[in-house]
């Protein structure tokens, strides 16, 4: 089963920004090679951190006004949310370390 | 005794390629990534030239399946960035964030990866408006006006993909021509969305939210001039991953390795492969056709 969840436009406020608990945002397109790359890195943190912070997925093409209302003009993107702000960005393909390192931060 | 006998480091074509030589000779291999397997080739949208496929394939596709052949012949592959190599006993030790693995020959094939400018505004714009990956932000620029930034393959190729998408794509280079390959100058000049910029460099990249306009100028006439667009897609090269091996190994230029035509480097049991060596074409078919010699001679050294 999946621990991620499918977010779009309509939910995004509910489930991302009102969430009381840090939120990994994973913004991407099924044509982006590197987005399909980055899904199953997601997928595995959100196993390991699982109860501590959510883990969502964004498809652009499908739910574009997320990606403007945060300026996102490239994908994969990743948004770390805590308190309904996204406190960090991380563009492009990343090593799995380099994002646990950015959760930790965030979680403190 | 080591843990393995040989040690891959990168999971690019090279690094592939020599693991499905490698566990064909019945090596005890073990392969480190730092990121996934395929290696750059996954973001080219197709890839043409490499020898097999007549009617072209996805770089993903490409990836995908060498990586697959090489764990089909048994090729273990762990994800770990390799941050250092030791000698000890004439073994080598390299060492990642997880713990370190010693092996009695080394492939460096960790590739290449984008070079950057250093412009101001080139860090502060990446992912607003300022891309390396055309196949995966192309379509957020529908009915705009964009510009690559190269005159290599990858530059013209990213050009011609986002005629798709943009209603204009500029390619500014630093020459008065092209170096990619003719038949991909062919299509960019018949191309009604492209329009060359010649003998010109960027000098700044202007937001401040998004990518707004190019601060460029000409290089043989002194010209400075400022060019409106709402993306820029850097293709200026690559450079390689061996800022880790400085201590190890001298490094040729640009910091590449410089090996012999076995792939040997300065170190015996130490081999290069692919974009990262000295003198590289840096073409998938030329990374795989490095990753085979190297497994052979790495055959020959563990004996």
């Amino acid at each position: 089963m999946s621990n991620t969840i499918e977010v779009n436009d309509s939910n995004f406020k509910r489930i991302v920004e009102d969430s009381p608990r840090p939120v990994l945002v994973d913004l991407w397109a099924p044509w982006c090679a590197p987005c399909i790359k980055v899904g199953p890195i997601v997928e595995e943190l959100a196993r390991e951190y699982d109860g501590r912070a959510d883990f969502v997925k964004v498809n652009v093409d499908e739910s574009p006004r997320v990606a403007s209302a945060y300026g996102v003009q490239s994908i994969p993107t990743l948004l770390f949310f805590k308190g309904g702000k996204p406190m960090s960005q991380i563009v492009g393909l990343r090593a799995k370390e380099e994002l646990k390192k950015n959760l930790d931060n965030l979680m403190g | 005794m080591s843990d393995y006998q040989l040690l891959i480091i990168g999971g690019g074509p090279a690094g592939l390629t020599a693991g499905i030589y490698a566990t064909r000779a019945r090596l005890n291999t073990l392969l480190l990534e730092k990121i996934v397997p395929g290696g750059q080739i996954a973001s080219s949208e197709w890839v043409e030239n490499y020898p097999g496929f007549p009617d072209g394939i996805s770089g993903f596709d490409l990836g995908e399946l060498m990586k697959d052949q090489a764990i089909k012949h048994g090729l273990e592959i762990k994800m770990a960035e390799a941050v250092g190599i030791e000698l000890v006993n004439g073994a080598k030790v390299v060492k990642t964030a997880e713990g370190s693995y010693t092996a009695d020959a080394v492939i460096i094939a960790g590739g290449s990866e984008h070079a950057r400018l250093g412009v101001p505004g080139e860090e502060e714009l990446l992912g607003r408006g300022l891309s390396f990956c055309a196949t995966c932000d192309g379509p957020f620029f529908r009915d705009r006006e964009v510009a690559v930034i190269g005159g290599g393959n990858i530059a013209i190729t990213d050009a011609l993909f986002l005629t798709r998408f943009a209603s204009k794509v500029y390619v500014i280079h630093r020459r008065d021509q092209l170096r990619a390959d003719r038949i991909m100058q062919e299509r960019a000049f018949k191309n009604n969305k492209t329009e060359f910029i010649w003998d010109t460099v960027l000098d700044a990249i202007e937001g401040p939210d998004s990518v707004n306009s190019l601060h460029l100028h000409n290089v043989k006439t002194g010209k400075k001039s400022i060019l409106k667009i709402s993306g820029v897609f850097m293709a200026v090269g690559t450079r390689p991953n061996t800022e880790y091996l400085s201590g190890i190994i001298k490094l040729g230029q640009g910091g590449t390795v410089p090996v012999n035509s076995q792939m040997e480097t300065e170190i015996p049991g130490i081999f290069a492969a692919g974009d990262i060596r000295e003198g590289s074409i840096r073409q998938v078919v030329a990374a795989a056709g490095d990753g085979a010699i190297a497994a052979m001679a790495a055959e020959k050294y563990i004996g």
